[in-house]
């Protein structure tokens, strides 16, 4: 169908929600990241210092990348799991699903909510990091591509949750026990240069550690690890889970008898 | 061309539970065509497998022309479904639900804001289109159902028990809505379990039993095949004693009221005919049998 009205109705109407409910969408990320720069930034990195990797750079100023990457992850990944599983419980999936929209158009609509929310809160995040330092941009473009295709990535995981939830404990579980540890171990506080060689190894089997560094690379103009793995790495998996989201769909796991 | 052409459609669920067993139905355009069958029958299956909802095991669907399976968006857009069951964001305003629905099917969001302004009014819940839908009562609710489905026009309209838990008068404005609907070109099939719906607005009909159709006919035909009528009257004077009509199957109610039984190779003309109404005074007479039910009880008894 090369209709893409259906498209721009579903993508608006996720924009909607999460502007109807900016109090859980919004408001807390800008919270938790203030309370990060104060506590890490403010009170306790002045004792940390630099991290090794990134001489020259507070420790602030090394942590701006991470954060920025911890609101825009979880917050797509959130908004996309809940967005769909929410749309299944109340049955509204199926005024998407009686419509003649193609399954890309109703992946691409989610996902464009989950990137929307990434922006947003990453912009926040910005925001309340200037009121506790100041950073150039080494490259806008990159880092621009950066939010926007990590935003997508983890949108797309977050519908695979919400395709294959069964409660809203469901759509709790991978975020709490997987999604979290996985970001905070992955590089968004400290350069793992700072680990001995095994716990190096083990981490450098995270995907988020590349993201991040990706991230930071593009913010920063230097990272621990090589950008080209990160941006690899990002794009591949990406692609990834877009075929298996689409195939979900096209099976109508979870939403169809 | 047919507005819905179903052809050997099966459906055999996860758990094995055979819920079509090879259906065939085909509805005329412009009709207004009954689907019913018990509980479990299969009825909410087939309109799954029409609208998308679920996955059918074999078989196709046509919709006015067009294979679902061949040309997914073409089919999709001439087809318009209520479902039993609400299916919106309960959070989200009756308009923003409405327009989004035309939205899903291609319709542009002024377009979409002029005809929801026509359906909201014709239905009379124009002053509550700002309302959260969560806040509607259970009939508003419907009403609301029942303009998303037609919000873009379709040429088929399918009904899912359109008005269950809507209340006499609601039920009444809703059935003259969809026969002005139905006069205007729309192809309506629905399915109720109150069966003088079905008899009352429906032409054809058809009724499906634990996954098959058992019957696939006029109503008038189906109608014909009642053993008997029941009629009630009111007499103007008190009946006579011991009042009975020969040859007929006769019990006084109360000394103004009787019912008589009334065989279908008999008229209504040979029972005024006996001497015995001859010489009374009818007040009114009353239909009492409800047709439909009857029939199908029996022909869906086990």
């Amino acid at each position: 169908m090369n209709n893409l009205q259906g498209l721009k109705t579903l993508t608006v109407a996720n924009i909607r929600r999460i502007l109807r409910i900016w109090i859980q969408t919004i408001i807390p990320p800008a919270m938790t990241t203030a309370l990060y720069f104060l506590i890490f930034g403010q009170l306790i990195g002045k004792r940390i210092g630099e991290m090794p990797g990134y001489e020259g750079l507070t420790y602030m100023e090394f942590m701006v990348p991470g954060l920025i990457m911890l609101a825009v992850i979880t917050n797509s990944y959130a908004n996309v799991a809940s967005a769909f599983y929410g749309a299944k419980f109340q049955k509204a999936i199926e005024e998407i699903l009686i419509s003649p929209m193609p399954n890309w158009q109703i992946l691409i609509g989610f996902v464009m909510g989950g990137v929307a929310r990434g922006v947003l809160v990453g912009i926040v995040v910005v925001v309340v990091s200037l009121f506790f330092t100041s950073f150039a941009i080494d490259n806008l473009l990159l880092t621009l591509f950066s939010i926007l295709i990590t935003s997508a990535l983890f949108s797309i995981l977050g519908l695979i949750n919400g395709v294959y939830a069964k409660t809203f404990d469901d759509v709790s579980i991978v975020p709490t026990f997987v999604l979290t540890p996985l970001i905070y171990l992955g590089g968004i506080f400290y350069s793992i240069e700072i680990l001995g060689e095994q716990w190096q190894f083990l981490s450098k089997l995270n995907p988020i550690l590349y993201i991040v560094n990706f991230f930071r690379y593009a913010m920063l103009g230097t990272s621990e690890i090589d950008p080209l793995q990160g941006f690899s790495l990002i794009v591949v998996f990406t692609v990834i889970f877009f075929a298996l989201a689409y195939y979900l769909l096209h099976r109508g796991t979870g939403i169809k008898d | 061309m047919k507005a819905l052409e179903i052809k050997n459609l099966t459906k055999t669920y996860k758990n094995n539970v055979e819920a079509l067993r090879g259906i065939d139905l085909s509805v005329e355009r412009g009709d207004f065509f009954a689907l019913l069958g018990p509980n479990g029958a299969g009825k909410s299956t087939t309109i799954g497998i029409i609208a998308s909802l679920v996955n059918k095991t074999s078989g196709s669907v046509s919709i006015c022309g067009t294979d679902v399976d061949e040309d997914f968006p073409l089919a999709k857009s001439k087809l318009g479904v209520v479902n039993q069951e609400f299916n919106f964001s309960q959070f989200e305003k009756v308009i923003d639900v409405i327009t989004a629905q035309a939205g899903y099917y291609g319709v542009d969001f002024k377009t979409a804001t002029e005809k929801a302004e026509s359906y909201l009014k014709k239905l009379g819940i124009w002053d509550k289109r700002n309302s959260i839908v969560r806040e509607l009562s259970g009939g508003q609710k419907r009403r609301v159902m029942i303009i998303k489905a037609l919000i873009h026009e379709p040429e088929l309209l399918i009904l899912d028990e359109p008005t269950a838990g809507v209340d006499i008068e609601l039920r009444r404005s809703l059935w003259d809505f969809l026969i002005d609907i139905n006069k205007a070109g729309t192809t309506i099939i629905l399915t109720t379990h109150y069966l003088e719906e079905a008899e009352n607005l429906c032409r054809n009909i058809a009724i499906i039993d634990e996954g098959q159709i058992i019957e696939n006919t006029k109503m008038s035909n189906l109608l014909q095949q009642l053993e008997n009528q029941v009629f009630s009257i009111e007499t103007n004077a008190k009946l006579p004693e011991n009042f009975s009509i020969e040859g007929f199957d006769t019990q006084v109610l109360d000394e103004n009221k009787f019912t008589v039984i009334v065989p279908k190779d008999v008229t209504i003309n040979d029972l005024f005919d006996k001497s015995e109404l001859r010489t009374i005074e009818v007040a009114n007479m009353k239909n009492q049998t409800n047709r439909l039910e009857e029939l199908f009880l029996n022909l869906t008894a086990k």
